[in-house]
């Protein structure tokens, strides 16, 4: 009973960054309608930035900066490669972020280089005694500040005037518009917390285990999560990130008496055969808006 | 005829204006390229001729990458899972049947080993499009790209198919007509035999892929593409005409897939992974969507690109050709250019390379005046 917690818990570790991840995807989804796939980069940006402010401060305030040039980077990139896009197909612009990634990737891995980058955080692979379960404290930790990061995001949707312009630009553009809303302040604040999002979610997943190239991957995997929760929805991101998460936490742990020809690392391609499987019933995920169709 | 000696641009029917080679410039063009390409393996050096094959062999990847994307509008990330079923169906069909270690047919003869790779593709290609008709644009993508994953990992486990990670397994042999094009004959050097089939094995299958979208289905595909609901009220079949682009798209990746390893001899599970997808998508924003020649041209481009960049630390003193040492290396300046190429086409030449002919032709068909 004890490995089954400490199995979940674990795989709400993990889930919370796919959630985190996944946030950065859907803010940007809802204010362009485009899969952002400079995602992973941001990821790698945020988490390079910290692994180096570290060595001469504290790593709180080391987060806080590298979280706001990734943001800054962020804002950038949809400023120079994406803002003369405006109005074409979604498919070319994906195509541009996919040229993006490619292209800040190179340069964080350039940075990273091939030994792994230590984090210098205060959790390493400590583990804490919570009711008797066995848990790694940074799992804790990132659970938490994802709980606090998506209820500070939730409000600042719900009830401030910016978050409310986001809204009204995401529902209806050209109405927005019309309101007074500056579309392209919302384009840039999109891009600048997705991105602050993704590097925070990359902070926590090289907590422990350090950083490498080879990381982005994980990212990757916020894909079968907003897809499974639906594009455009923020609750589904963060339930449907969670839910992959244990899920594959629990194959992870219990999947190995499988047959062998699923291989001792099937858990990694779990995520994607979801996403395939709930596809097929719902093709819209599971709380995403289906799209009405005018003719 | 007589109408035409006078007006060679006069068309009475729409056969003539529909046909390969509508114009004279074309005929003549089209002959002389056709001359340079079979006289090159005389005038190149091998190393030259290996990569040129290899891009022939890319070109046949991007068209049918280019039929479903291009043509039919589906966002396919999912290209390197239908090169590898192709890389894996040949060197299986052709492989040694003695071996204990890995499955082999020993069937050498390339067109048997070609079709099966491209038919297997195809099928795969048509168990996987019931999930395309259901899902549009982005998420289509999405779904596609977790195909590779899975398919990747299906690669790296199947050890008795693949060879497993890190030990792969012999790319397929090809044989035609008793002749062994993998190695150095009498009269051909390896590299000049496999160029020149890899270049006939193009023109059929560009001939083939360039018939098939200017006829019934082409259309149909890009009335698709354009607004799939107004191509349901004049009549379009939606989903059979999505599932036939997916089958054929997966059906050139196959035999793409099946070729590409010819050259190297060697497959590795690992190499058929998302950067691979994007690969091919590159070629055909790079070269053109939608058209046939755009896919050659973008396969070219692709490919001779890491060639050329590596000749930069010769010139870019600050470049350096190894890892290790300091400053930037050749390797990141290509993928950093690759990338940087992507966006740039994409945000300055949405039509890519054939746009940037077509431009010209346009220009000097006009000349001197501007429009």
């Amino acid at each position: 009973m004890n490995e089954f917690v400490a199995t979940v818990v674990r795989g709400l570790g993990n889930g919370s960054i796919y959630a985190l991840l996944a946030l950065g995807f859907v803010i940007v989804y809802k204010s362009m309608r485009v899969i952002s796939f400079a995602q992973p980069a941001f990821m790698m940006a945020g988490a390079l930035l910290v692994s180096y402010f570290v060595l001469s401060m504290n790593f709180f305030l080391a987060v806080v900066v590298a979280l706001l040039l990734t943001a800054l980077l962020g804002a950038g990139v949809e400023r120079l490669a994406l803002r003369p896009m405006i109005g074409k197909p979604v498919f070319v612009i994906a195509i541009i972020t996919l040229g993006v990634d490619i292209v800040v990737r190179t340069v964080v891995n350039a940075f990273i280089g091939l030994d792994i980058r230590q984090m210098g955080d205060p959790w390493g692979l400590q583990q804490v005694d919570v009711l008797g379960v066995k848990v790694d404290q940074r799992h804790l930790a990132t659970l938490v500040t994802t709980l606090i990061v998506v209820a500070a995001l939730f409000a600042f949707y719900r009830w401030s005037r910016t978050g409310l312009a986001m809204r009204a630009a995401s529902s209806d553009q050209e109405v927005a518009l019309a309101q007074g809303v500056s579309v392209g302040r919302v384009f840039s604040l999109s891009w600048a917390l997705a991105a602050a999002l993704a590097g925070l979610a990359g902070v926590f997943l090289s907590t422990g285990i350090g950083l490498e190239q080879n990381l982005w991957l994980t990212a990757l995997k916020a894909l079968p999560v907003i897809i499974l929760g639906g594009l455009d929805s923020l609750g589904g991101a963060v339930v449907a990130g969670l839910s992959i998460g244990v899920v594959e936490a629990l194959v992870g742990s219990y999947g190995g008496d499988l047959h062998p020809i699923f291989g001792g690392d099937f858990f990694l391609v779990v995520p994607y055969l979801l996403m395939l499987l709930v596809l097929l019933v719902r093709p819209y995920g599971l709380f995403g808006t289906k799209e009405v169709e005018r003719i | 005829m007589t109408a035409r000696t006078g007006r060679p641009l006069l068309y009475l029917s729409y056969g003539q204006d529909m046909a390969l080679l509508n114009t004279s410039a074309k005929r003549g063009w089209t002959l002389v390229l056709a001359i340079g390409a079979v006289a090159l393996p005389f005038l190149l050096t091998d190393d030259l001729l290996v990569v040129l094959a290899t891009a022939c062999v890319a070109s046949i990847g991007a068209i049918g990458l280019n039929i479903v994307t291009g043509y039919g509008g589906q966002v396919s990330l999912g290209h390197a899972f239908f090169l590898g079923i192709g890389a894996y169906t040949a060197a299986a069909i052709s492989g040694d049947p003695d071996s204990t270690r890995l499955i082999g047919f020993g069937i050498t003869s390339v067109p048997i080993w070609l079709l099966g790779a491209g038919l297997v593709a195809g099928l795969a290609g048509l168990i996987v499009s019931p999930l395309a008709a259901r899902l549009r644009g982005l998420y289509l993508a999405v779904v596609t790209l977790g195909l590779v994953f899975i398919g990747e990992h299906i690669f790296k486990h199947w050890k008795h198919l693949t060879g497993g990670v890190g030990v792969g397994r012999p790319a397929a042999v090809p044989e035609l007509f008793g002749i062994q094009f993998a190695v150095d004959g009498e009269v051909f050097t390896k590299a000049q035999k496999l160029y020149l089939l890899m270049l006939v094995l193009l023109v059929i299958f560009g001939v083939l892929a360039r018939n098939l979208v200017r006829s019934r289905v082409g259309r149909a595909l890009a009335a698709v593409r354009d607004r799939d609901l107004a191509a349901e009220v004049i009549g379009v079949d939606v989903t059979r005409y999505k599932l036939i682009a997916f089958a054929v798209s997966s059906f050139y990746a196959g035999v793409a897939g099946a070729l590409l390893y010819v050259m190297i001899g060697f497959v590795e599970p690992g190499s058929f992974n998302l950067a691979l997808s994007v690969q091919y998508i590159a070629m055909i924003l790079i070269g053109g969507v939608a058209t046939i020649s755009g896919s050659v041209l973008g396969a070219l481009f692709i490919t001779l690109l890491p060639r050329v960049t590596r000749e930069l630390p010769a010139v870019l003193p600050f470049i350096s050709s190894s890892s290790g040492s300091g400053g930037i290396t050749v390797f990141q300046v290509e993928t950093i250019l690759y990338g940087l190429l992507i966006i740039g086409f994409l945000i300055f030449e949405p039509r890519g390379l054939f746009g940037i002919w077509n431009r010209l032709r346009t220009y000097w068909k006009s000349w001197p005046f501007s429009h």
